[in-house]
């Protein structure tokens, strides 16, 4: 097996998560697919470091994890505020620059 | 043998198989993200696909990673996604309707033609790339290979992301801190005076307690009134709102039975 086939699995994988933040409406799924994209991005940078036999991929995957936690957490709280505020978590709902 | 498939850019048999399972799974559940009603199989369906990616980075030299995957995504991650989930209702709708039309076949579309690009692109970017393999780099341990490049060449971007970390967590304190808690609490004046001088007297004496007299006295049967009607401000709104109540008339007497005075004349 080539070990191109998990950049394959990662192109995959962040592709269904950019589809999930455009058509899921529950805010907190949208925040689950974004997830999915970071880690389809980390599938890529450690096989990168395996295609290249450095270690630097895996120290930008795990900076990875981090940023993505701290987005988690801040991107959490902002829904509970909103949730708190419209009593809905539907990124639908959040409309009122429209009207 | 091992050594001319790795240099080829062949990975060893048993992690191909692996790949070969776990990789349609993962896809699978992420298909299955897309398409789920309750955001709680979503959370789940998340989970199942980063422990999958968990044993991939493992497969991949990168245990430390892999480890730090399992630990950070589906430890702390998910269960900040299930906590929350459990904060704003774990029931809270998720409507199919488009407000936009056509805009799930425009984004499929899009999505389609964006990842045959990706793929495309790879296929002709790694074709006849040659793979070194960690073996090298892991020499003296994933861990401390690791930690001699992040403490040293990468030190500067691990200070700045602590930064970040304490900065989130402040920023999601401030967030999450409701004002409303404070100072929003009736008085008992108040509340003594709101059960007084209301519209009626019905409730002064307090709200009935649930239950059926001698008979059940659950907190999810409500009272009978004297009519033989239930009751309804006797029970929680919570276990109202849960659909938890119990009928309250099994419990009824239909008809009083007939005290049998022993020992009295017939």
């Amino acid at each position: 097996m080539n070990s191109a086939n998990y950049l394959y699995l990662s192109a995959m994988l962040f592709t269904i998560g950019a589809v999930g933040v455009v058509i899921r409406r529950n805010a907190i799924v949208v925040f689950m697919c974004i997830e999915l994209m970071l880690n389809a991005a980390n599938l890529a940078f450690v096989t990168f470091a395996r295609i290249n036999g450095t270690l630097d991929g895996q120290v930008i995957a795990f900076f990875t994890m981090v940023v993505a936690a701290c987005e988690v957490v801040v991107g959490l709280a902002i829904i509970v505020t909103i949730f708190r505020s419209r009593r809905s978590t539907s990124v639908d709902d959040a409309s009122l620059l429209k009207r | 043998m091992i050594r001319l498939s790795l240099e080829i850019g062949q990975t060893q048999k048993p992690e191909a198989i692996l790949f070969y399972i776990l990789a349609p799974l993962s896809v699978l559940a992420s298909l299955g993200m897309l398409v789920v009603r309750k955001a709680v199989h979503a959370a789940l369906l998340l989970a199942w696909v980063m422990i999958t990616l968990a044993i991939f980075y493992i497969a991949l030299d990168a245990a430390f990673l892999g480890i730090v995957q399992i630990v950070v995504y589906t430890g702390a991650v998910m269960m900040l996604f299930l906590f929350i989930l459990m904060l704003v209702g774990v029931d809270a709708p998720d409507s199919l309707t488009e407000n936009i039309k056509g805009h799930r076949v425009v984004a499929i579309a899009a999505a389609l033609g964006f990842g045959g690009l990706l793929i495309s692109l790879i296929g002709r970017a790694t074709l006849n790339h040659v793979s070194v393999g960690l073996a090298m780099a892991n020499e003296p341990g994933n861990v401390q290979g690791l930690a001699s490049l992040i403490f040293t060449q990468y030190v500067f971007p691990f200070e700045v992301v602590s930064a970040l970390l304490i900065t989130a967590a402040l920023g999601a304190m401030v967030l999450a801190h409701s004002q409303k808690s404070a100072g929003a609490r009736l008085s008992q004046r108040a509340l003594s005076s709101a059960r007084f001088r209301g519209d009626s007297l019905a409730n002064a004496a307090g709200l009935p307690s649930s239950g059926v007299f001698a008979r059940h006295n659950a907190v999810d049967v409500p009272a009978l009134l004297p009519d033989g009607t239930p009751a309804k401000n006797s029970i929680s709104g919570v276990l109202s709102a849960r659909g938890d109540i119990q009928d309250p008339t099994q419990y009824a007497l239909g008809s009083l039975p007939k005290v049998d005075d022993e020992g009295g004349d017939k």
